[in-house]
């Protein structure tokens, strides 16, 4: 790839890039379908927990914004030069478009965004919960994780078995791998919650890391609290941007000062302390503005 | 020889006529991660209020053909946080700053404006933006810029707040039924130019949960599918300044431009200058690559001058 296709002064001190990336590997898994782009100079600046932003439909396409993935895995110099890989679930416009994509197609690619997930400065037990192709971004982390000598265990858990993703990848970067589903097609009939508990207590885990639906993530943020460990969870907020300037991704989360603001996922996130962000404003679909909030609206309305 | 891209705005001269747009660039720091926010003729902010303003619950926001509706709320941390961080950052990095200033009463507007000016990072203050496509409090929720009395209490407001070689630009809604009768009420109010035009009140339902689809119910409508609108709101306005129903002033325009050849269709209408909004968040490099392809695309038609070209069209009815 020529310096052309790399639309950035200086990544280093920006820690993104905006590149034109050829997509060089798809393949369907399960319910999803795993996607390999070559994209200079990305791979070096990600770190697990992170995401891109994918523009779809070409340069005239009429779905403008853009679709953010977490980022499954990265090569920093492969065969291709620098590679990234994302999973996806093709069920509305974009990710079907991104699904029909073939070898050599484009795409305008932005990353690496948002906060990585923060690693245990301690060599403990970590538990990797992850919801669907959520478990996308724990293969590496548990990497990292492992190269710091942390013992970690995964949990996987889905609908149904096409559901889950990355269960014989799971086997290789986790010391223990559990699995559920909600119809018991395989693993443990039931929810990730169920069986989470027993984990972080057979292993003493100090730090529980999820990434999956909201709701999943409430769980795992209480299972979490009720076995004295710290939850670090990756949200799933619906996106325009993913840079920071279309303000559609706030959630409320509480500050060091305790103060709760509606805080951008995008950039203050995805991955926050779990005990740090108002489940309680989370009803059927809709995020509420909780009362207290910096901010929020008086009598009357905004 | 390239093509002389400056562009007068009041008392400002600008180096290009490229801007970002209000509320689709938050204030500067995330898109300098892309570009140099000095090479924008002006960096325009996110409307800020008197107050820090949470927004709205979520979903704040809908994909439609060709654009998005957005219901956010005026989200914003107030004048007095935004002068000392966002307008000090702003000046720090050398960005000549449009500032989108809003309020609830017409007395918020003075206030806000007032508070600007005594800051100390005015001086990268090259214009004021009037956002007068909010709700006014005292009217029922009504649109300041939905009522030419209202829009023109605000505006002159605002200017006995400001210097004169600050110049002001009011920001007008296309959902009226004249727009040259708002127009024409805020530049007798002392407005030094138009901003045209804010979003077209939209609505989405999600026909899985049959319920609207963005929690505030209703949203600003933009992006490419309105771009014939703003294109048609310029067009009228710029026919009334060359009738002499109204004074001339430049018209900043705005609305669906993607592309320097969308921008060049706001210009031949009537613009002197242009904002990228939603198309920044389909390309964050938009503001200043829709800015070299509108300098391209003038040099190809024989332009020397971006000014040669404003209202072009309007010479040429077949």
């Amino acid at each position: 790839m020529s310096e052309a296709t790399t639309r950035h002064t200086d990544a280093q001190q920006s820690g993104v890039v905006q590149v034109t990336g050829e997509l060089i590997a798809t393949r369907r898994v399960g319910a999803y379908h795993h996607l390999t782009f070559v994209a200079p100079g990305l791979a070096e600046l990600a770190r697990p927990g992170q995401f891109v932003a994918l523009a779809v439909g070409g340069d005239t396409s009429a779905n403008l914004l853009r679709r953010c993935f977490s980022i499954h895995k990265v090569s920093p110099s492969g065969t291709y030069g620098g590679t990234v890989d994302i999973v996806i679930s093709a069920v509305g416009p974009g990710t079907q478009w991104l699904s029909t994509l073939r070898a050599h197609d484009e795409v305008d690619i932005v990353g690496p965004l948002g906060r990585p997930f923060p690693l245990p400065k301690e060599p403990v037990a970590c538990v990797l919960v992850g919801g669907g192709y959520g478990s996308a971004p724990l293969f590496w982390l548990a990497e990292g994780l492992r190269e710091r000598g942390c013992h970690v265990e995964m949990v996987l858990g889905a609908a149904t078995e096409s559901k889950l993703f990355g269960v014989v990848e799971a086997r290789r970067y986790a010391d223990g791998v559990s699995v559920t589903t909600d119809d018991g097609s395989a693993g443990t009939k039931g929810w990730v919650s169920d069986v989470l508990a027993e984990v972080i207590r057979r292993t003493g885990a100090a730090v529980v890391y999820g990434c999956g639906p909201m709701g999943m993530l409430k769980s795992i943020t209480d299972v979490a609290a009720a076995e004295g460990a710290v939850a670090q969870v990756a949200v799933e907020e619906s996106m325009a941007c993913g840079i920071g300037v279309c303000m559609t991704c706030v959630m409320p989360v509480r500050g060091n000062d305790g103060a709760t603001r509606m805080v951008r996922s995008c950039v203050e996130g995805p991955v926050f302390r779990g005990d740090r962000v108002r489940w309680d404003a989370f009803v059927d679909g809709e995020c509420r503005v909780p009362a207290d909030t910096v901010g929020a609206p008086r009598v009357g309305g905004h | 020889m390239a093509v002389d891209m400056s562009v007068r705005l009041g008392g400002a001269t600008l180096p290009s006529p490229m801007m970002t747009a209000s509320g689709c660039a938050a204030n500067g720091r995330e898109l300098a991660r892309f570009f140099d926010i000095r090479e924008l003729g002006a960096f325009v902010t996110k409307s800020v209020m008197a107050d820090p303003r949470s927004g709205r619950g979520t979903p704040r926001m809908a994909e439609t053909p060709a654009g998005m509706l957005n219901s956010i709320g005026l989200q914003g941390p107030g004048i007095s946080a935004f002068v000392d961080k966002d307008l000090a950052w702003l000046k720090q990095a050398g960005a000549r700053t449009l500032v989108s200033i809003a309020g609830n009463t017409s007395g918020e507007f003075a206030d806000v404006a007032a508070t600007l000016r005594s800051s100390d990072a005015f001086d990268a203050v090259v214009g004021v933006e009037v956002n007068i496509s909010c709700p006014n409090v005292a009217n029922r929720g009504l649109v300041f810029a939905c009522d030419p009395m209202a829009s023109a209490k605000v505006v002159a407001l605002v200017r006995e707040q400001l210097p004169r070689d600050i110049p002001i630009f009011a920001k007008l809604t296309p959902d009226v039924t004249d727009i040259v009768s708002v127009a024409q009420a805020c530049v007798k109010a002392g407005a030094d130019g138009l901003t045209m035009i804010n979003t077209l009140l939209g609505m989405v339902i999600d026909t899985d949960r049959l319920r609207p689809q963005v929690a505030g119910v209703t949203g600003g409508l933009s992006g490419p599918a309105i771009r014939p609108v703003a294109v048609r709101a310029i067009w009228q306005t710029r026919a009334a300044m060359l009738e002499g129903r109204l004074p001339t002033v430049p018209i900043i325009g705005v609305g669906g431009v993607r592309t320097g050849r969308d921008a060049l269709e706001l210009v031949a209408a009537g613009a002197s200058a242009i904002q990228v909004g939603t198309a920044t968040f389909n390309d964050p490099s938009a503001p200043v690559r829709v800015g070299r392809e509108l300098s391209e695309l003038l040099q190809d038609k024989g332009f020397e001058r971006l000014t040669d070209a404003v209202g072009v069209a309007h010479g040429r009815l077949a």
